[in-house]
């Protein structure tokens, strides 16, 4: 069998190229870009008319991925974290309404919050969706996991979540790669009623959906990525979800004595969890997130036999991702003398690219509002731009999620704030910011968005921008007054007159845009024709 | 045989190809190999770091543990002491002496060479030089990979082949480059011991 070196997101791509995969959608977000971006490359895919799109957010995404399922096909989409907040309606009622061909939501989270805002457990949504769940523990598992889910998915006609974390997500292995199989051929829903999801009809299949939770939780226990691993000293037992069963077997070896349940399907494998927890005095919990198993097992009120430890009782720590220093800890083994953490280093945080056009906005909002008496706030969103919030430039006051910031800005103004600038890059304004400024427009609101398009998606790496170069056709459309709509090139030589633009907007009562536009210095470099030398 | 490795440098220094480069040598030997990296936010003139762990025998964490590194390999001399509570008794230190200064604060460079020289075993090198000898500055990254490659544990012939696997989608020139600069760091290195 050939072996390849893979990231688990590659692994986790070709395993669903290889499982029949016929569509896959996506909004980029770290640390799930390499998914989509792996399909987007792959001659396997192309060959097979795999569709294969970055969409305009997740939950264009997820519904697209629901149609093609709809129609009979192998689907699925992917998305960060905090993405599937965003796409959380689809993922929510399509539990309910089933899917047809195979389904999977490939969801990426990220503990330690290494480039997120947060590092919410998308595991936490299983309970409200109460779909299934694989959280592969490696790279060969990810490159399993599709096909599994797959199945499992066209068996119970129901979506299956994917959890990955940023560890597994990039991290290389050595993956060994299987025989692709076929693609399903289209064909329609045998029960179409279940797609519409009116109350009558959807209580229906709320029923259907609360009968399946005993099938999903023995498929649990039977699955290929859960184990029971048998013991010989019950005075603790332990209990290992998803990656952080890899951390365990590094600090514990091949020859534990302790029983060590492996879990890598949810819902959680009832059966195997009551046998460890009747068998043994302790259980000690290890999974990267949330404490979500180990808030189940320690129950309300809180239970005394067996005693459970984990991130809640400070065994482990309660936030960020585990690593084998946290797991040896938690089994009282101490680490040997370290050398000396260097007092020499200074932090070096990430930061703009020098001759990123962003600088060359902020320098122009900074001389109108950061200059004098300014009394103005900058709502910025999620983007490159965002870095803008530390030195040099400080230009920005707000980061919160994507969208927030026109929809920030208009409240703001409504409360008092003025001027209330909203800082937008191009893919952002797409993927949740238009409607956003279609509430501006309706209830003339006194903001001046500014949507820098450096036409791509930049921050994960340059994928295509669904703006598309037709921000101010979007901004006329959705009904901004075309006077008001001012584009600008943002370069050093345009200062002044980019300045003198922003003040003017800003002097205007009511909603207008700047538009400035200049291509990111990353991809233009790539583009860019190669000479003779590298 | 396993070795632990830490690799650090900036975004955009070409510490991915490198870790790359060490990745595919090992797979090709049929060792077990995980190699955890950065991808993302960091990657935009940020620290970034890569464990790169290989062995004759099955390996589980990705993450190298406290205090087990082997080697920390860094394209830049500041980020190479950031990892020192990483570095196993013994381990070796190789770095390059270059400095990638875009903060405001970079601590003084003869502060960080005489922290490093303090080290019971490591290896300055300045790749910079070595890779405009080679023909490319871009190849900084293959210089270092170079310099390391004393404590890598790992065929030369297989790193050379790794170089051309990872570089493989490049014209022949760049890929001599590459295999020259890996050269000229190795000699370095072993000058330099």
């Amino acid at each position: 069998m050939p072996t390849r070196l893979l990231l688990g997101n590659e692994s986790l791509a070709q395993g669903a190229i290889d499982a029949g995969l016929s569509g896959a959608y996506a909004y980029p977000g770290t640390p799930s870009t390499e998914i989509t971006a792996y399909v987007l490359r792959s001659h396997q895919a192309a060959m097979g008319n795999v569709i294969c799109a970055w969409t305009a957010n997740e939950k264009t995404a997820l519904e697209a991925a629901l149609g093609m399922s709809y129609g009979g096909k192998r689907a699925m989409a992917s998305m960060k974290h905090v993405g599937l907040n965003v796409a959380a309606d689809p993922f929510i009622n399509s539990a309910i309404s089933g899917c047809h061909g195979g389904l999977i939501v490939n969801v990426a989270d990220d503990p330690s919050m290494h480039s997120s805002q947060n590092e919410q457990d998308s595991r936490v949504y299983l309970d409200l969706a109460m779909m299934p769940c694989i959280e592969p523990a490696d790279q060969q598992e990810a490159y399993r996991a599709p096909a599994l889910a797959f199945a499992l998915s066209e068996t119970y006609r129901i979506p299956v979540m994917i959890r990955l974390t940023t560890r597994l997500c990039h991290s290389r292995a050595t993956v060994t790669v299987g025989q692709p199989s076929r693609r399903n051929d289209f064909s329609y829903p045998e029960d179409p009623k279940r797609f519409i999801l009116l109350p009558a009809l959807a209580r229906k299949s709320y029923a259907k959906l609360l009968d399946r939770q005993a099938d999903f939780i023995r498929e649990s226990e039977a699955s290929p990525f859960t184990e029971y691993l048998e013991g010989t000293d019950f005075s603790t037992g332990i209990m290992a979800c998803g990656t952080a069963y890899h951390y365990v077997r590094e600090i514990v070896g091949d020859d534990c004595p302790h029983p060590i349940l492996k879990i890598g399907q949810y819902p959680l494998p009832n059966a195997l969890i009551e046998r460890m927890m009747s068998a043994c005095d302790r259980i000690l919990v290890f999974e990267d997130g949330y404490p979500y198993l180990e808030g189940k097992l320690r129950g309300l009120p809180v239970r005394t036999s067996p005693t459970i430890h984990g991130r809640l009782t400070g065994h482990l720590p309660r936030t960020g991702e585990l690593n084998p220093g946290h797991v040896a800890k938690a089994f009282g083994i101490e680490s040997p003398i370290l050398n000396a953490a260097s007092a020499v280093p200074s932090p070096r945080p990430p930061a703009l690219c020098p001759g990123c056009p962003h600088g060359d906005t902020c320098n122009a909002l900074n001389a109108v509002l950061r200059s004098g008496d300014a009394n103005g706030r900058v709502f910025s969103d999620i983007g490159c731009y965002t870095l803008s919030a530390m030195p040099p430039y400080e230009s920005v006051d707000t980061c919160v999620e994507m969208g927030a910031s026109i929809t920030m800005a208009k409240g703001a103004s409504q409360a008092g704030l003025h001027p209330a600038v909203a800082l937008i890059g191009d893919s952002t304004f797409t993927h949740s910011g238009m409607t956003g400024l279609l509430d501006c427009i309706n209830e003339n609101a006194n903001v001046t968005v500014v949507i820098v398009d450096n036409l791509t998606i930049a921050m994960t790496g340059g994928q295509t921008s669904s703006a598309n170069h037709r921000l101010a056709e979007i901004c006329t459309g959705l009904g901004v007054d075309p006077a008001h709509i001012r584009i600008i090139t943002p370069l050093p030589n345009k200062h002044d007159e980019n300045v003198e633009v922003l003040q003017q907007e800003i002097a205007h009562t009511g909603p207008s845009i700047i538009i400035a536009v200049r291509e990111c210095i990353q991809t233009a470099r790539r583009s860019r024709p190669k000479g003779g030398s590298s | 045989m396993k070795r632990n490795l830490i690799l650090a440098g900036v975004g955009g220094q070409g510490l991915l190809a490198l870790a790359a480069v060490i990745g595919e040598a090992a797979r090709s030997l049929k060792l077990h190999v995980l190699q955890a990296e950065v991808h993302g936010m960091a990657q935009r003139g940020g620290v970034v770091q890569s464990h790169l762990r290989y062995s004759d025998q099955p390996i589980h964490s990705a993450l190298v543990k406290e205090g087990t590194a082997d080697l920390v390999l860094s394209l830049e001399p500041m980020e190479a002491l950031r990892y020192m509570p990483m570095l196993a008794p013994g381990g070796a230190v190789v770095a390059n002496v270059v400095a990638f200064k875009n903060i405001p604060h970079y601590p003084e460079e003869a502060a960080i060479e005489r922290e490093i020289r303090l080290l019971p075993n490591y290896r300055l090198i300045n790749a910079v030089d070595l890779a405009k000898e080679a023909g490319a500055i871009q190849a900084t990254n293959m210089v270092m990979l170079g310099a390391g490659a004393p404590f890598l544990a790992l065929p030369i012939e297989a790193l050379e082949t790794g170089i051309r696997t990872v570089f493989s989608d490049k014209a022949e020139a760049v890929i001599e480059t590459n295999l020259r600069a890996f050269q000229l760091g190795f000699e370095a290195s072993e000058s330099a011991r």
